[in-house]
């Protein structure tokens, strides 16, 4: 009896995590047909970085999709960064994130910056989904081993081992300009990230 | 006691389902059907009001779009697939547009769901788009068409009552434009009207 009494209980709690997962809003490109994970409506921050806008941003170096290894360090003095941290390749905001930053490209040499991405995922997992994106002019770090390593120490790598969604602008200097723990279910806005890329020093 | 946790599973299932029905958006307006009415503020460029044929101050009706078929995109600046489709939705636009008979009757409008006007902006230099672009950054167009996938397409055959059936709705590429102009011609039968 006791079992079933658990069982029915555990049956209600399915029940509204399933009905509140339904609500989430996003667009998702037919581009990725059926192959995107709807992971329902998540809890919007995980984690609680300890940076502010000031810091010195920590120094990483990362293997990227294209076969190289990427160091924030390198462009140290020569261009302002933007990293953007995704919780993971497959889901849906996120897949609908990226593309839109590869027709902003110059936006973000206007600005004399450029994009890394970042997300806790393998280098075959990556290559495959970015490959759907189309070619993108900017690199994709693996921060998969030691896992998330540099989420972590950006403080923004939530408890499930997946990353927040996450912007933060380096500065030619490698100060820390601008950060954004953005609520995981939604997409920040470009018109954001471009006003703060507007008062750096180019 | 089995018998009893199927019961129980059955009418979880059941009550869950009927309430995210009442919670879900609404179906996806299909061909043959009347497609929602839609509110969208007048453009700031006189030559996008003019192609509209529109004469009101703030806001109009999608029906009021002064044609006898609508092209209605749903794009989003963030997807790779309308980014693709641009090009040739682009070839659409130029081929009613250098049509003698149709340029008058067969608009395009696009609505980028969940996207600022800044990111709509981005878009349409990016690809040069002529036909009127809207932003829809809340997503309240997008619940309203049932969560469409993008780019999905919505062909209105429009009437003065506002309730024109739809002759295409579909999602993906429109593939060849002459075609998909001459079958939409067709199946809304305008060509008889003349």
């Amino acid at each position: 009896m006791l079992r079933t009494r658990k069982i029915s209980l555990l049956f209600v709690i399915v029940f509204f995590v399933l009905l509140l997962s339904s609500g989430a809003s996003y667009g998702i490109s037919e581009q990725f047909k059926g192959k995107i994970y709807a992971p329902g409506s998540l809890k919007p921050v995980d984690s609680s970085t300890e940076l502010k806008p000031g810091m010195k941003a920590p120094v990483f170096t990362l293997p990227s999709t294209g076969g190289e290894k990427i160091s924030l360090a390198k462009f140290r003095d020569k261009k302002n960064v933007v990293i953007s941290f995704v919780p993971a390749a497959w889901t849906p905001v996120c897949s609908d994130q990226w593309p839109g930053y590869n027709i902003a490209k110059h936006i973000f040499e206007k600005n004399n910056a450029i994009l890394i991405g970042i997300t806790v995922d393998n280098i075959p997992t990556l290559f495959a989904w970015t490959r759907e994106m189309g070619e993108l002019w900017f690199p994709v770090l693996s921060d998969f081993w030691p896992h998330g390593a540099v989420s972590k120490e950006y403080g923004v790598l939530r408890s499930d081992g997946t990353a927040e969604r996450a912007l933060f602008i380096v500065d030619k200097k490698g100060i820390i300009r601008y950060i954004d723990v953005h609520d995981i279910n939604t997409r920040p806005s470009l018109d954001v990230l471009v006003k703060e890329l507007e008062k750096l020093e180019k | 006691m089995k018998r009893k946790l199927i019961a129980f599973l059955a009418v979880t299932a059941c009550v869950f389902f009927s309430v995210q029905m009442l919670f879900a958006a609404g179906n996806v307006p299909e061909k043959g059907e009347i497609f929602p009415e839609i509110t969208l503020p007048v453009p700031e460029r006189t030559h996008e009001t003019e192609y509209l044929g529109i004469k009101e101050k703030t806001h109009f009706m999608i029906s009021q779009i002064n044609a006898d078929l609508i092209i209605v995109e749903i794009f989003s600046m963030y997807c790779p697939y309308c980014q693709k489709e641009a090009p040739n939705v682009n070839e659409l636009f130029a081929l009613i547009e250098q049509s003698e008979k149709y340029s008058c009757r067969v608009k395009i409008i696009g609505i980028g769901a969940g996207n600022t006007p800044f990111e709509v902006d981005v878009f349409r230099s990016q690809y040069n788009i002529r036909f009127p672009l809207f932003s829809d950054e809340t997503f309240s167009i997008h619940k309203k068409i049932g969560e469409v996938r993008t780019p999905h397409f919505f062909v209105i055959r429009n009437t003065p009552d506002g309730k024109g059936k739809m002759v295409y709705s579909e999602v993906g590429s429109i593939q060849d434009p002459a075609k998909f102009l001459e079958r939409i011609i067709r199946e809304s039968a305008i060509r008889q009207e003349e």
